[in-house]
């Protein structure tokens, strides 16, 4: 039971990842990922607000009439990124500017609203709870990863503190100005996905439309 | 204005400089017909909210907007999210009513699309960018038609590569998804290319 338990929290980080292969909340992910101080503060507040949505939708999940629980459940989602927001601006208020309107649109991010959806639902809290904190970190893990590429490569530096010596100032290293583009970090969770789905062949998807050679057969 | 439009298509574009929209985006452009639906739904849905939130905006939530009732330091803006993604949902409700009463054909085109609207990232963020760019009235119905222009381009010709796609002998793991994140980054570097561009 207690595995069981403990798979909530483990599967989603890379078997079910909730970006690479559930297709959620990609949209306000990749914009915060040019450094890994926005990553990591993006990431703090995703789980945080995923996290309390989970548990509060888990314990009201029997009063909740279903023709109302879409309601419902943006406005339980949007008061705590209300109060995420806030706390940003009063503690972190630098950050908050960095990340612009980003944290607002965790509202809309699909991931909170998916496993609202999808699982707490219809399970008590304590699986919920884990599940959220499960999916935040397999969310928060894309987040870093990609941040931890983008940020060093793009300005030879992590977390804000230079490690690699930069040309412009008698150093070797020419920062690339493309991994600080938004091209790149589409390009990366490509390159991502596609090395997560050689390791794992089961998340391949089904091809559609086999490859037909001139003779009308299917080559495999 | 112009300026402000041609922008808002090109060198903002949300989906893909801002990376808003791209759940949908990824998920509804399997097929042209159906990306040129949604892309229609979103222009009219995202040019009636922009100028509709600027209103609720400045009428209600900023700072000294409740001066006239004897209450000049109230200030509400931290309202904003849960207040736009209400008149969002409103809206998106609304329009599909009215387009049920009065036309009936459209409505069987788009219905389908406007409730995946309601949770669109783009048009939420479309709002918060008003808020946050300060745009006056005019500039906010502007920038709402513009940017819905510009996510309707973006999907629409994506989905007109991906059709092609669906063909193509690709690796196992890059198949479907892998490789849709990798055209929306050519076609995000070759909106890049639009930085610049600015009229006289």
């Amino acid at each position: 039971m207690a595995s069981s338990l403990l798979r909530h929290l483990t599967a989603p980080i890379i078997d079910n990842n909730p970006i690479t292969l559930q297709i959620l909340g990609i949209c306000s992910a990749l914009a915060v990922t040019t450094s890994l101080s926005t990553a990591l503060t993006m990431s703090a507040a995703l789980v945080t607000v995923l996290a309390g949505a989970s548990t509060a939708i888990s314990l009201i999940r029997r009063h909740l009439p279903s023709s109302i629980r879409l309601v419902v459940q943006i406005t339980i989602i949007a008061s705590l990124v209300i109060v995420a927001d806030q706390v940003l601006r009063a503690f972190a208020f630098e950050m908050s500017q960095r990340l612009s309107i980003f944290v607002g649109l965790i509202v809309t991010n699909c991931v909170v609203l998916g496993r609202a959806e999808a699982f707490a639902m219809r399970n008590p809290v304590g699986p919920s709870l884990l599940d959220a904190l499960g999916n935040g970190l397999g969310y928060s893990a894309v987040l870093l990863l990609i941040a931890a590429i983008r940020e060093p490569l793009g300005s030879g530096s992590v977390f804000g503190v230079p490690v690699l010596p930069l040309a412009s100032e008698g150093g070797w290293f020419q920062p690339l100005g493309f991994m600080l583009l938004a091209p790149s970090a589409f390009v990366l969770i490509g390159l991502l996905i596609w090395i997560i789905r050689t390791l794992r062949p089961e998340q391949v998807e089904v091809n559609d439309y086999p490859f037909q050679g001139t003779d009308g057969g299917a080559r495999r | 204005m112009i300026d402000l439009f041609l922008r808002s298509i090109f060198q903002e574009n949300l989906a893909l400089t801002f990376f808003l929209g791209i759940c949908t985006f990824l998920a509804v452009s399997k097929r042209v017909d159906t990306a040129l639906g949604l892309g229609v739904a979103m222009i009219v849905v995202q040019a009636v909210t922009v100028p509709i939130n600027h209103l609720i905006f400045q009428g209600l939530l900023i700072e000294g907007a409740w001066t006239w009732a004897g209450l000049p330091e109230v200030d509400l803006s931290f309202l904003k999210l849960i207040s736009f993604i209400g008149v969002i949902a409103a809206i998106v409700q609304i329009l599909e009513m009215v387009l049920d009463r009065y036309a009936p054909a459209l409505h069987r085109s788009l219905g389908i699309f406007l409730p995946l609207i309601t949770v669109n990232c783009a048009i939420l963020g479309g709002s918060l960018f008003m808020v946050e760019r300060r745009y006056t009235l005019p500039e906010s119905l502007v920038y709402g038609v513009g940017s819905g222009v510009g996510w309707a381009l973006a999907i629409v010709t994506f989905a007109a590569i991906r059709e092609r796609l669906r063909h193509a002998d690709a690796p196992e793991g890059l198949r479907g998804l892998g490789m849709a994140f990798l055209v929306t980054g050519l076609m995000s570097m070759g909106f890049a290319a639009f930085v610049g561009v600015s009229l006289p």
